[in-house]
């Protein structure tokens, strides 16, 4: 019955992960930028979050509606300037940047914020609720909350892909840049757009990972994008389903480690993404033959 | 608009000197790095016109369409369309000012079916006659197989979406840069017989076209390009076959018949 539990608990989690690791996806498959700031400014969405709360007094919950937008907005701004500027160089570059980015904003937060961890609605009966079945398996709200949230965010962002004029435009963009200009979209502008909705998937990953546990400075590269990177790895480049698929593979590894020992959670996930990595480089889910 | 506009004397040949040309490209001068790929070109497009561009490979013809429509810079000379500088506009904006340039190779998007093609196509089009149901209209087979993915159309089917998708933009000026590159010649002709029915929108057609009788066949102006230079220029049926052979394989006698730098200003 431990052994359910943990599997349980694994899956549940992946639906977290597969909210960090979607917009970096996103970003990757579109620009090619692979955006190493990307768990910082998850952290980032949490201190706005938190913020938020404090100022407006909005119910934890509804504070999305306020962060989502705001960092979507600092998703094109960024996109239009400092990854553009890099990207117009070359896809290195923009390691490079977004790398520097994420330094720039690991040290600001500690600055502003200290090292001290917070948590958002940390007394939420949501937060710390949970129900049972049986006398082993106790299954924690948030989580089947930020999972619901999660399948929602990939239905939502397939549907926005394939159906709506801006997400053709990614597509097309993402396809041929140069050709997608001369039937007259500027590519630049719908980078701006992809990195706008990226941004907005890592800021309802940063307010889940904020209730979900704690977040500090360093939480962003310590945790969110190296669990954004196995899970997509995993999954599959470029593949949206691929980073839930990802993101459970990597909970469930993680749990049935912590089953085996509890200090042996994050090697487990690890070493999955190693063999992952070695035997099936392309990814659980690869996308089509070539790009 | 401008001086030379107005004096365009284009009667020397035959061809309409009602006004502005709505392509005027002047001593276009491109560079690829270090490599000279156009030595000052000019050339001046009227509306109605099918202008076609020969050469042999590496002429600088796909260069040349390349440049007017705005993905290489010119190191010096200058672009007019309908009288207006474009030389410094960014592709996308030639393209919604209706300059629209199917490209070598059709690029097609290779993840979107044929319909979402024509949709990008059309998503930032001018207001004209092309819709994407006139285009299923002009090529009937499209119609049942538009959620198909571009890959699986042969390539003909291939080129016919890439015209497509330049057609539902609307465009003034369609250029349309090596057609016949990889097609079976039955295939070819049947694209180039749906020349007549593009233009009867009005367009005016800007070709390269390295197949020269085909060119010689549709365009009602030809201008040859050798290693950058212009070779050769004149109405088809004014040039004689040797004139053109001379002029594509830059043999010695081809000035006879060449007027480069006619088109230049002055």
């Amino acid at each position: 019955m431990a052994w359910v539990n943990a599997i349980i608990q694994g899956v549940l989690t992946g639906g977290l992960y597969a909210l960090f690791a979607c917009g970096l996806s996103l970003m990757f498959g579109v620009m090619k930028v692979v955006n190493l700031a990307h768990g910082d400014l998850a952290v980032v969405a949490g201190y706005i979050a938190i913020g938020v709360i404090a100022v407006t007094h909005v119910p934890v919950l509804w504070s999305f509606v306020i962060v989502v937008p705001i960092m979507a907005l600092l998703g094109y701004v960024l996109q239009r300037t400092v990854i553009q500027t890099a990207l117009d160089r070359s896809v290195l570059t923009t390691l490079l940047v977004t790398f520097g980015l994420s330094v720039v904003i690991e040290n600001g937060l500690l600055q502003f914020f200290t090292a001290n961890s917070r948590g958002i609605g940390a007394n939420l009966a949501l937060v710390t609720g949970a129900f049972t079945i049986g006398s082993q398996i106790s299954i924690a709200y948030l989580l089947l909350l930020i999972f619901a949230v999660a399948v929602a965010v990939l239905l939502g962002l397939q549907y926005f892909l394939s159906r709506s004029k801006y997400g053709r435009l990614i597509r097309a963009v993402a396809d041929d840049k140069e050709a997608a200009q001369l039937a007259g979209a500027d590519y630049r502008h719908v980078f701006g757009i992809a990195a706008a909705v990226a941004f907005a998937t890592v800021a309802l990953g940063g307010i889940a990972f904020g209730m979900y546990s704690d977040l500090d400075p360093t939480t962003g590269t310590d945790t969110i994008l190296l669990f954004a990177f196995a899970a997509v790895v995993i999954g599959g480049l470029g593949s949206l389903w691929g980073t839930l698929l990802g993101g459970i593979v990597l909970g469930v590894a993680q749990q049935i480690g912590a089953q085996i020992n509890i200090s042996d959670e994050l090697l487990a996930g690890y070493i999955v993404f190693l063999i992952v990595l070695v035997l099936r480089p392309q990814g659980l889910i690869s996308r089509g033959a070539q790009s | 608009m401008t001086a030379s506009g107005m004096t365009g004397n284009g009667t020397v040949d035959g061809r309409p000197d009602s006004g502005t040309p709505l392509l005027d490209v002047r001593d276009l001068v491109v560079h690829h790095g270090q490599l000279m790929a156009l030595d000052e070109i000019s050339l001046r497009v009227f509306p109605g016109e099918v202008y076609a561009i020969i050469g042999a490979n590496g002429a600088g013809k796909s260069t040349l369409l390349r440049t007017i429509a705005g993905l290489h810079h010119p190191t010096s000379g200058s672009i007019l369309y309908d009288g207006k500088d474009v030389t410094e506009l960014r592709p996308e904006r030639r393209a919604t000012q209706g300059i629209v340039m199917v490209p070598e190779g059709r690029r097609l998007f290779g993840s979107l079916s044929l319909e979402e093609n024509l949709k990008v196509g059309a998503t930032y089009a001018r207001r004209g006659p092309w819709t994407i149901e006139r285009v299923y209209e002009m090529f009937g087979w499209m119609r049942e197989r538009r959620n198909q993915p571009t890959a699986q159309l042969s390539g003909g089917e291939q080129q016919a979406v890439a015209i497509g998708r330049a057609l539902v933009a609307n465009p003034r000026v369609l250029m349309l840069d090596e057609l016949s590159l990889g097609l079976a010649p039955v295939v070819v002709q049947r694209i180039y017989g749906m020349l007549p029915q593009i233009l009867g929108t009005g367009l005016t057609v800007l070709l390269v076209e390295q197949d020269v009788s085909q060119a010689l066949r549709v365009a009602s102006h030809i201008q040859c390009l050798l290693e950058g230079r212009t070779t050769l220029e004149g109405k088809p049926a004014d040039v004689t076959a040797d004139q053109v052979e001379a002029a594509y394989f830059g043999l010695a006698g081809a000035t006879a018949a060449s007027r480069p730098g006619e088109e230049s200003e002055g």
